[in-house]
């Protein structure tokens, strides 16, 4: 008996079940797309926020107050969001930092609050976004309306502000927003601008922001600190001593409380977090894949029982061992291939689906490694089986009740 | 049973009763089972010629060793001493593969409960055996449609068992037995699941098959009723052969069945004669 016959006899035995071939299938079907579509979404993710990372300009070094340094590279107990801070920065030390960077970097301070708009009886909440007038050449904005802040409204912390896609859409929807009024937090601001969609999430929505001088939301919060300072350096080369410039510059005032990193700093920690993330979520449907597995076996195990009548019968008028054994494996085989086919389908379709809400990206290695797991179980788990039948003895198989 | 002899050989032949070729002998064939590790001897030394051609009735009561003799013959279980031989070929010491071999191309199972696939058409139960012996698919569904057709079912290739009566799938089962030609067909009970009116068109179909074509056939059953059908009977008691005669008064199953047309409106079919 050949290939084809085997074949032929497996996948009518597995018509003739169609239910529980189903539910088997299913098993297989969950695991894999739970594999493709976790992996989908962890990819995404991290593709996403390296993205709009790098997204912001090229050339970044971020300097944030508090001690992160046990953080970085090795996820000390010290790093992370729980560090504390001592001390926060001030407009006075972002100058300072431009004034001894000169003309190697753009020096920005940025004041990150959380914010509620107001536009006639419209109301939006959103994230406010201060810098300075020179704000766009590390932000990377691009106008659909108006213009940025300039020097003098910084200077005197106008109430002006620039809206991100989403607060137009939602505030005036169809409508030129520039010269209307906007309230913040109760303070009334005139808008001066709308800025382009940028799509896609950074921490949540890219485009859910306002943005406004610095001085102006110092004002509006009551608060003479600053979250951050971002510089832009002019040449690729001199990072690395800007960065050392930048340490040099805030070690008196804040010794170690502070941390300077460089945007291929950034996006190497949390790319490493975020692939980290990723196997763990390809991990967990791994073992839903293990489970779907040992339904197979289980099945098959039960199969093999079920019908160890028909197996006597083929035994009987001359089938071989290996008949019988290739029969079994074939069965689990196509079981898993069919199940990781249609798995892989749908976790494509899910990945596709999803990507409305969540950045996915199906990764080929995903689907390789899922595909050929679910064949693997499949082979794994249907060869015991199909040995145990294969060695049955004609006439026990046959007296089987 | 006039005829009372404990061991064959009175029909002339040296050593057995066979004037012709033997299809079929067992020499001492002992089988002894390990039950709860008590010994069991389902049979004692048994030896057995089948002659070619003959219809042979192997009788005896429930644990007598006859099913036990008939899967030893069968190639279906292996004797714990002694011989069995098949077209000449001393096959005790073969191989499971080997075996399987045998039985595909030389012998013909027909069972007490049919043992048909189920969910699987009757063409496809028949082809069975043919595609362990790698006919090519046109040519297995071929010699499928012929043998169904020799035992009357060419209006039921199609069905599934659980569409056609006992009787039927019986039929089903001899079909399958004679598609590759065997040497020997070995009907155990074949009539025992059956009512008596099917049970009669069975052996009807299995002399004539005996009569016409000349087919070797083994009958394994504790009806003495049935062993009548045969040519010779072989009685087997306690796992050993006590008796082993020519039937005098022989039974047709074809004048039966002619019997039963005529007195058919009054009495409708019985439970079947087996257990």
């Amino acid at each position: 008996m050949n290939f084809v016959e085997s074949l032929r006899i497996a996948l009518k035995a597995l018509g003739a079940n169609k239910v529980r071939s189903a539910l088997t299938m299913l098993g297989v079907i969950i695991g894999v797309a739970a594999v493709i579509l976790l992996v989908a979404i962890g990819t995404g993710v991290q593709q996403e926020i390296t993205g709009s990372i790098e997204g912001l300009g090229s050339n970044l070094l971020f300097a944030f107050p508090g001690n992160f340094r046990g953080g970085p590279g090795g996820g000390g107990s010290g790093g992370g969001p729980g560090v504390a801070i001592r001390k926060q920065f001030t407009l006075d030390d972002a100058q300072l930092v431009q004034r001894r960077l000169g003309s190697e970097a753009i020096v920005v301070p940025v004041v990150q609050a959380a914010g509620v708009l107001k536009a006639g009886n419209r109301t939006v909440r959103s994230t406010i976004a201060a810098a300075n007038e020179q704000g766009d050449e590390v932000f990377n904005a691009t106008y659909v309306y108006g213009r940025h802040y300039n020097r003098s409204e910084y200077a005197t912390g106008a109430r002006v502000l620039m809206l991100g896609a989403t607060p137009a859409r939602e505030l005036f929807p169809g409508q030129n927003p520039v010269g209307r009024d906007v309230t913040v937090n109760g303070e009334r601001f005139v808008v001066i601008g709308v800025l382009s969609e940028r799509g896609g999430s950074l921490s949540g929505d890219q485009d859910n922001q306002v943005y406004m001088p610095a001085t102006t939301a110092q004002r509006l919060l009551g608060t003479r600190a600053i979250s951050s300072i971002i510089a832009k350096a002019n040449d690729a080369d001199r990072i690395d001593l800007v960065k050392a410039r930048i340490e040099q510059t805030l070690r008196p005032r804040f010794e170690d409380e502070f941390t300077v990193f460089t945007q291929e700093q950034t996006l190497g920690i949390l790319s490493s977090l975020l692939g980290t993330l990723t196997v763990m979520l390809a991990g967990i449907a791994g073992i839903s894949l293990l489970v779907g597995g040992i339904g197979i076996m289980n099945i098959m195990l039960v199969s093999v029982s079920e019908r160890t009548r028909e197996i006597g019968i083929r035994k009987a008028v001359g089938a071989r061992t290996h008949d019988i054994m290739s029969q079994f494996v074939i069965e689990a085989v196509a079981l898993s291939v069919v199940g990781g086919m249609v798995g892989v389908g749908l976790g494509w379709a899910g990945s596709a689906v999803l990507a409305r809400w969540v950045p996915t990206q199906v990764t080929w290695w995903a689907v390789a490694l899922a595909f050929f797991f679910s064949a693997a179980v499949g082979v794994f788990f249907g060869v015991y089986p199909a040995w145990k039948a294969s060695r049955l003895d004609p006439i026990v198989a046959l007296r089987y009740e | 049973m006039e005829n009372d002899t404990t061991r064959p050989g009175e029909d002339g032949a040296s050593a057995g009763p066979c004037r012709a070729d033997v299809v079929l002998e067992a020499k001492g064939v002992t089988k002894t089972y390990e039950l709860d590790g008590v010994e069991v001897r389902a049979l004692c030394g048994v030896d057995l010629q089948v002659c070619g051609g003959e219809m042979l009735a192997i009788m005896g009561p429930s644990g007598s060793g006859k099913s036990t003799l008939m899967h030893i013959v069968g190639l279906l279980d292996r004797p714990t001493e002694g011989t069995v031989t098949i077209d000449g070929v001393d096959v005790s010491r073969m191989e499971p593969n080997e075996l399987a071999a045998v039985r595909n191309k030389r012998i013909g199972f027909v069972f007490q409960s049919f043992n048909l696939l189920a969910r699987t058409t009757a063409t496809a139960n028949v082809e069975l055996p043919l595609v362990y012996a790698g006919v090519p698919a046109a040519e297995r569904a071929r010699r499928a449609r012929e043998a169904l057709e020799r035992v009357g079912l060419g209006e039921r290739l199609l069905h599934m068992p659980n569409q056609l009566s006992g009787g039927q799938q019986q039929r089903v089962a001899i079909a399958r037995a004679l598609v590759t030609e065997p040497s020997i067909v070995l009907a155990d009970e074949p009539t025992g699941n059956l009512d008596s009116r099917s049970g009669i068109e069975v052996m009807a179909f299995l002399q004539q098959l005996n009569r016409e074509e000349g087919v070797t056939i083994v009958i394994v059953t504790h009806d003495a009723n049935v062993a009548r059908h045969a040519q010779r009977v072989v009685e087997i008691k306690d796992g050993r052969i006590v008796n082993d005669f020519r039937v005098e008064d022989r039974i047709d199953a074809e004048a039966e069945l002619a019997a039963l047309e005529g007195a058919s409106a009054a009495s409708g079919p019985q439970g079947g004669e087996g257990r």
